[in-house]
């Protein structure tokens, strides 16, 4: 049984968007304040470290998680994606964040990693839902800039187009 | 807004966490989903000595359909409860009231049993487990036992559990053709309630919980009544549970919500046994 | 032209590209403050806050956080103060503004001390070590009480709490409100909220002591004139002060204007520690002590004829800024000053506008900036005129709007309002949003016994602000000896580098706005290239940056102020190359076009050189310049508006120098049982002049709709009576989800502004002037009111239709109702009695003995006697998890033996704090025993206050309450209290006597 002691930091190793990584962390070190400031995954933003406004949300082990309520030593030896391991390739979009840029779903663009990293997950869950249920997905982020609208025009315009890619895949 | 300094257990059995629990008492607390005590660590409202992480536990992830009681390991998170084939059948209220239950976000990683422990008058698992009558299996290193719903909530985030235990599972009673409803009013989608009432409807009567107002869940077996009968009845389960004034709603209106919410959730019960 | 306004063929101007900067943001590429990373050896800060609203800071004692391992500094008011001198004080009066308290604290939230550290979990270690003692003073948390006599006194410079009283008369008010048909008055507040960006403040300072000089890396969002504030208060002159911004910033909307104490604490941090500081606000930080709007209370009243003409209005406004008034407040009450008639044409005006300190967080910028305030009272004064009159409130509206043929039109109180076309921007709106149909439903509704209402408001949206509407605050003579303020200078720099690439630089510090994209538009069509050959870079630096007090990006001021400049930049140097290619083309000058990546003479296209080519020249060659002309290399521009003048003697102020229109109507149904707000219907007219790039302005209206939402249905800053601050936490002050925001109809006109370079105005703001008091309005049709406070709670709408309450049934195990304090909500009160078997002699002594005190606080270890009467112990309380530590002083005071005492006590400890009196009267009973009553009175305050709300359920509270639960509540409560005071008593006095207590 291992027991982390307070007082000391200690090896945290997993898997960040397919990549393994390790970072030395403390019990109490926070894992969005581990993957901004100690594995420079600075994407993932902090709002309000008491998990209301969505900002840190990531994807451990495919479960959607607040990142200001997990501890970095939690998810060791996880699977961890984050918005730095959405797009295919750097100078690239995914078909989901190229939708926000479409919609101009975003505008300060503070709070939109987290919210890519629900819509990322749900709609491999999802794929095709009605507007009622991509608000209520929404309900666990906050953004002040937006109003929303333009994030759920986005999110139901890439179910579509993943839809449509799928079925093409599937066919194929 | 960071936690103080705890050290951590990851238990890879129960056993292993119940000794911690048994060293260290109440400087040792259970880390399950986090999703209301991570809030607490980083406000600094708790500071424990050490934190026993319990979800690598496999045996506690167990969660099962027998002997008349759906069956909840503490490692079951909210999440996948709510997509369980079973739920519909097994406990039909739990699955008109969880989709209240925060949000997809929490509920991924919240388990439904730290829901039970965390105590939380307003929330919807409470009410459900105090509404159908469940039971909360607690186990210390030195024994179990298992403790009826209305004995387990004592106050407001207060429960029976000891320091040295910890849930190993609740369990609900599978349904016997009631009628079941779940109706809450929050601020916001998502929001812990200010009143919430499930109901359940039989041909012995109708039995109510209500929660966000007393200082747990608190649930009542009423007549099958109607008309001015039950409103009377409402209405004297709305005063008797003692409201507070608070940010968000006043005392009166959590009255109100008991005996209007109250009423239809009663009646949405009765047409869905029907 | 319905939702999102159409792009226009071939300029880039007007068309909805996808914006430069979203690749980044979406990658997790972004640049904020918190991402870029910091120098070796940078020590990050945090701060200590008071619990209490008002109190004498008496005692500091930091030398347990100083000792803590990784601490660095530890700094005092004190410390701060001997670094500094005070901030500007937004009026003339004998008033200190510290950003840390010095001696009194004078809201919750305040900083009281800081600690630098090696890392921000060791800075909050040490923070929990630091002892302060405090002596409460009373609190005044309502603008109106605070100017009561013998009101608690923040300020000795602000008697009566008020820090300006000025009255101000246009036209002839007395006369016709003297002739008037009808007065009709309306009285209403407006809340206090903000509008939480998602990134909260943060900065980076360091000093060189070398040099004398700061550095300064913030999130800060202007105006620039703050600069000035900061390099004062750092006793530095401004070339000392560099003050950076980060290229990408996670919203604003005003706020972050207020970090400035802030970094005036991390620059005196870093001083002292000799190292870079390092500060990340936090939510509750941020929630608590960052900024708010303003709360307002206004009485308003108009002179109206009989067909519902608006002759005369006389306005007065009660403006609460908090515990200081910091620079720019009271710009929020100035900023609307030329605009206090709003769409209407009203020539006679009386003003009395007071500015009280209220002991509450200080306020500053935020979106809709007075205009929410001043629209709240407007509109709903509409409404009442039509209610009274019997009037159609659209009809009272149409009948006072400005005609459209007067523009440009002067307003009473001296705004130059540039252009607009009222008349049909309201009809385009009825059209589209199809009025008719809404009228229907809400007939259908009411027939059907539904709670529906309709309501509609007009608004101007002033943007891009005059620097001199804040004089307005002092009177004609205080403005002649200050100097004179106006304009509104905006700053734009085109650049060509030696291979001909295009770069712009605005001092402009966009916060999601898209300035750079727009800007890449803008310049585009000037020089004939696509947006992605242009590089903008929309970073400050105050050190190296063409910038000036009016630069940052506020009052909505980017599209018609720093886009028109940058214009002018890009036309300025389009007009030079136009001379070089002319020369090369042997085509006169204006003959010269700039299209496709080339210039080219417009009779012959196909003569051409392509713009990178004569773009370089001045670098390569500069000799090969034509005669006279000026190199292309660089163009900065500073461009103020010759409208923008300042305050003339008669107190006219032309406070903006755009103003939008905005027509709002809607329909909302209210849940007869719940008492919640459906917004059924929403339609959103708006004319902000020529369209720069359609997607951002809808974005922007849909935005400011959201907080609108906000401010109007959830959205509060509550105070306790006593000052505590109710909601600290993202659980308790709510902010609309995506489940709250509905869908509005959005409807453009455009009226470009002659006064602009592009046309544009600003569009940034209007929604959250006009929204809320179009949801005021349809609630107030819906129910029939008058008096309409927001923001909206179901709680308090249901009050309003549920009658009388159902009486407690009799012989119920019914509790008592809670008495109803009226002193805010975290006074719990109540009472009882018991019997005792004894004499109440006997009862007496025991209660004076120190023992059984012992006995009966609840989890008390080492209770001290400090005199007969006082003791002093540490307590441990806790529910469930939480759990704290405090130090609780309990005393015994008006004995009246063997009657009567008052048991009063307080606990103190990180998580808050909390104290009360019980009163305890003994009478002698039948058979030797005592009738034992009590009365009690409790309250919490501090953290658990702020963030024991809907998050934790009050069970933070609780804890604390606990103490004076347990010295007073009634044995029989219940499980939950079994440990109550009288319990634990009655159980101790039946052990020592051995005869039953019941
Ligand atoms: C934004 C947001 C909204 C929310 N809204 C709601 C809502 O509407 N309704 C609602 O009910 N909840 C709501 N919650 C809280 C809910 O998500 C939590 O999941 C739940 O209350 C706790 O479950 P957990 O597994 O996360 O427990 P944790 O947070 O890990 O633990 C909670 C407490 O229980 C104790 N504990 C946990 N498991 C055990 C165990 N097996 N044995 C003994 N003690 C244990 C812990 O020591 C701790 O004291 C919300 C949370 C957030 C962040
Ligand atoms: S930062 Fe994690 S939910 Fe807000
Ligand atoms: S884009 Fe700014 S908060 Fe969502």
């Amino acid at each position: 049984m291992p027991r982390l002691s307070a007082d000391a930091r200690h090896t945290v190793r997993f898997i960040l968007n397919g990549r393994e990584v390790k970072g030395q962390a403390s019990p109490r070190t926070l894992l969005s304040d581990f993957l901004r400031h100690q594995i420079g995954a600075t994407g993932t933003h902090v709002g309000c470290e008491h998990g209301v406004c969505g900002a840190c949300t990531v994807d451990v082990d495919g479960m959607l998680t607040r990142a200001c309520m997990t501890l970095a030593v939690q998810v060791e030896g996880c699977a961890v994606r984050t918005v730095e391991g959405l797009a295919p390739a750097p100078d690239r979009l995914s078909v989901l964040q190229a939708a926000f840029r479409r919609h101009h779903a975003l505008q300060c663009g503070f709070c939109t990693a987290g919210i890519l990293m629900s819509l990322d997950v749900f709609l491999k869950a999802v794929p095709d839902p009605d507007e009622e249920a991509v608000r209520d997905l929404l309900s666990g982020h906050l953004c002040r800039c937006t109003g929303y609208t333009p994030i759920v025009r986005a999110a139901l315009e890439a179910a579509a187009e993943l839809r449509e890619v799928q079925g093409e895949t599937t066919h194929a | 807004m960071k936690p103080a300094a705890f050290d951590y257990v990851r238990a890879e059995s129960v056993a292993e966490a119940l000794a911690v629990l048994g060293q260290e008492g109440s400087d040792a607390r259970i880390l399950a989903g986090g999703m209301s005590f991570m809030a607490m660590l980083n406000m600094r409202l708790a500071r424990p000595k050490v934190l026993v992480d319990i979800m690598r536990v496999e045996p506690l992830a167990r969660l099962e359909v027998g002997k008349g009681a759906l069956k909840i390991g503490a490692g079951v998170r909210q999440a996948r409860l709510l997509a369980f084939d079973g739920l519909e059948s097994g406990a039909p209220l739990i699955a008109k009231a969880l989709p209240f239950t925060g949000h997809a976000q929490t509920r991924s990683r919240g388990t439904v049993c730290g829901s039970i422990a965390h105590a939380d008058p307003s929330a919807e698992l409470p009410l459900c487990l105090v509404t159908l009558r469940g039971h909360v299996h607690l186990k210390s290193a030195r024994a179990g036992r298992k403790v009826a719903a209305e004995d387990f909530f004592t106050g407001m985030m207060a429960t029976a559990k000891a320091d040295d235990e910890m849930i190993e599972a609740v369990s609900f009673p599978t349904p016997k053709g009631e009628g079941t409803a779940f109706r809450e009013i929050a601020r916001r989608h998502g929001d812990f309630a200010i009143v919430a009432c499930a109901a359940l409807v039989s041909d012995n009567g109708i039995r109510l919980g209500v929660g966000g107002v007393a200082d747990m869940p608190v649930a009542r077996d009423i007549p099958l009544l109607d008309g001015s009968a039950l409103d009377d009845a409402l209405n004297a389960l709305a005063w008797e549970l003692d409201a507070r004034d608070d940010v968000h709603a006043s005392a009166r209106y959590r009255r109100e919500l008991v005996r209007r919410i109250g009423r239809s959730t009663i009646e949405e019960a009765k047409r869905c046994r029907a | 032209m319905l939702d999102m306004p159409q792009d226009k063929a071939g300029e880039w101007v007007g068309r909805a590209i996808e914006r430069v900067e979203d690749a980044a943001l979406l990658s997790g590429g972004g640049r904020y403050l918190d991402d870029l990373g910091v120098k070796p050896g940078t020590l990050h800060m945090a701060i200590l806050r008071a619990p209490h609203a008002h109190a004498d800071i008496v005692s500091i004692d930091p030398a347990a956080a100083k000792a803590l391992p990784g601490v660095a500094a530890v700094l005092t008011g004190a410390d701060v103060a001997k670094l500094t001198t005070s901030l500007v004080v937004g009026v003339k009066a004998p008033v200190e503004c510290w950003p840390m308290a010095v001696d009194r604290v004078r809201f919750v939230g305040e900083p009281v001390a800081l600690v630098v550290a090696e890392d921000r979990y060791v800075a909050e270690d040490a923070l929990d070590l630091i002892e302060v003692a405090y002596e409460m003073r009373p609190a005044v948390v309502d603008p109106l009480a605070a100017m009561e006599d013998g009101a608690p006194l923040l300020h000795h410079g602000f008697p009566r709490n008020i820090a300006s009283d000025r009255s101000f008369r246009y036209g002839d008010p007395e006369a016709e409100f003297a002739q008037a048909a009808h007065r009709i008055a309306i009285s209403v507040r407006y809340p206090r909220n903000s509008c939480t960006p998602i990134e909260t403040y943060g900065l980076v300072a360091e000093y060189d002591p070398h040099e004398d000089a700061y550095d300064v890396l913030a999130n800060f969002q202007g105006p620039f004139s703050i600069h000035a504030v900061i390099s004062r208060a750092l006793k530095v002159p401004g070339n000392r002060l560099r003050l950076r911004t980060p290229r990408d910033s996670g919203g604003s909307f005003g706020i972050k204007q207020g970090i400035f104490p802030y970094i005036v604490l991390g620059a005196v941090a870093a001083r002292v520690a000799g190292r870079p500081v390092k500060w990340i606000e936090d939510r509750l930080e941020h929630l608590m002590a960052s900024v708010s709007a303003t709360n307002r209370a206004t009485t308003l009243t108009a002179a109206v004829t009989p067909e519902g003409r608006i002759t005369a209005l006389d306005w007065d406004q009660v403006e609460d800024c908090g515990a200081h008034l910091r620079a720019p407040e009271p710009a929020t009450l100035y900023r609307m000053h030329g605009n206090l008639t709003g769409a209407y044409d009203i020539k006679n005006l009386a003003v009395r506008n007071r500015v009280v300190v209220t002991n509450k967080c200080p306020t500053g910028l935020n979106r809709g900036f007075g205009g929410p305030q001043v629209y709240l009272a407007l509109e709903r004064l509409m409404q009442r005129i039509a209610v009274e009159l019997r009037l159609d409130p659209l009809e009272v509206i149409r009948r006072n709007l400005i005609p459209a043929d007067a523009f440009p039109y002067r307003t009473a109180s001296g705004a130059l309002l540039d252009s607009g076309d009222y008349q049909k921007t309201l009809e385009v709106g009825l059209e589209a949003g199809r009025l008719d149909e809404l009228l229907a439903r809400r007939d259908k509704a009411r027939a059907a016994g539904r709670i529906y209402g309709i309501g509609y408001a007009a608004a101007v949206e002033p943007s891009v602000s005059n620097m001199g509407y804040i004089a307005t605050v002092l009177t004609p003579a205080e403005r002649r000896k200050a100097g004179p303020k106006n304009g509104a200078q905006a700053t734009a720099t085109v650049a060509i580098d030696p291979v001909g690439s295009v770069s712009v630089h605005v001092a402009s510090v966009p916060q999601g706005q898209g300035h750079r994209t727009v800007l890449s538009q803008v310049v585009a069509d000037v020089l004939g290239l696509q947006p992605s050959d242009i590089r903008v870079n929309a970073e400050m630096d105050t050190a190296k940056d063409a910038w000036s007090i009016a630069s940052g990006n506020y009052a909505s001021r980017f599209a018609a102020a720093v886009a028109g400049a940058a214009k002018m930049a890009a036309d300025r140097i389009a007009a030079r190359l136009a001379c070089v290619a002319a020369a090369q083309l042997n085509v006169p000058a204006e003959d010269v076009m700039f299209a496709g990546g080339k210039i080219a003479a417009r009779s012959n296209p196909a003569n051409a050189v392509p713009f990178s080519r004569v773009a370089a020249l001045s670098h390569w060659a500069p000799a090969q310049l034509p005669e006279g002309v000026a190199p292309t290399i660089r163009e900065t521009v500073f461009w103020t508006p010759p409208e923008l003048a300042a305050a003339d003697e008669g107190d006219h102020i032309n406070s903006s120098l755009c103003h939008g229109f905005i027509f709002d109507y809607c329909g909302i149904e209210i849940d007869r049982d719940t008492g919640e707000i459906r917004i059924d219907h929403y339609v959103t007219a708006h004319d902000c002049g020529t369209i720069l790039h359609p997607g951002m302005v809808d974005g922007q209206i849909r935005g400011g709709f959201a907080h609108a939402l906000g401010a109007s249905l959830l959205e509060e800053y509550a105070y306790g009576e006593d000052g505590s601050f109710l909601t600290g936490t993202f659980a308790d002050y709510l902010v609309p989800t995506a489940m709250e925001v509905p869908e509005p109809v959005i409807v453009h006109t455009e009226t470009p502004s002659p006064f602009t370079p592009l046309g544009a105005k600003g569009v940034g703001e209007g929604n959250c002037m006009s929204t809320p008091a179009c949801l005021a309005n349809a609630v107030a049709d819906a129910l029939g009111i008058t008096d309409v406070r927001l923001p909206l709670v179901p709680s308090g709408v249901a009050a309003l239709i549920h009658g009388a309450e159902p009486p407690a049934p009799a012989g119920a195990r019914a509790k008592p109702a809670p008495a109803p304090t009226g002193k805010g909500e975290r006074l719990m009160r109540g009472g009882g009695r018991a019997r005792v078997g004894a004499a109440p002699e006997a009862v007496w002594a025991m209660l004076l003995d120190p023992d059984t005190l012992a006995a009966i606080i609840p989890g008390a270890h080492d209770v001290r006697k400090v005199s007969d009467t006082k003791f002093t112990a540490d307590v441990t309380l806790g529910i469930g998890p939480v759990k704290g530590r405090y130090k609780a002083q309990v005393s015994l005071s008006d004995l009246d033996p063997p009657k009567a005492v008052t048991l009063s006590g307080k606990v103190d400890g990180n998580l808050g704090f909390g104290g009360g009196s019980g009163r305890i009267t003994l009478a002698p009973e039948g058979g030797g025993g005592t009738e034992l009553s009590y009365t009690y009175e409790a309250f919490v305050g501090g953290k658990v206050a702020s963030v024991g709300g809907r998050l934790l359920d009050g069970a933070a509270k609780v804890i604390i309450g606990q103490f004076f639960a347990a010295l007073a509540r009634k044995a029989s409560s219940g499980k939950g209290t079994k440990s109550g005071l009288v319990s634990r008593l009655l159980a101790r006095l039946s052990s020592l006597l051995g005869r039953d207590a019941r």
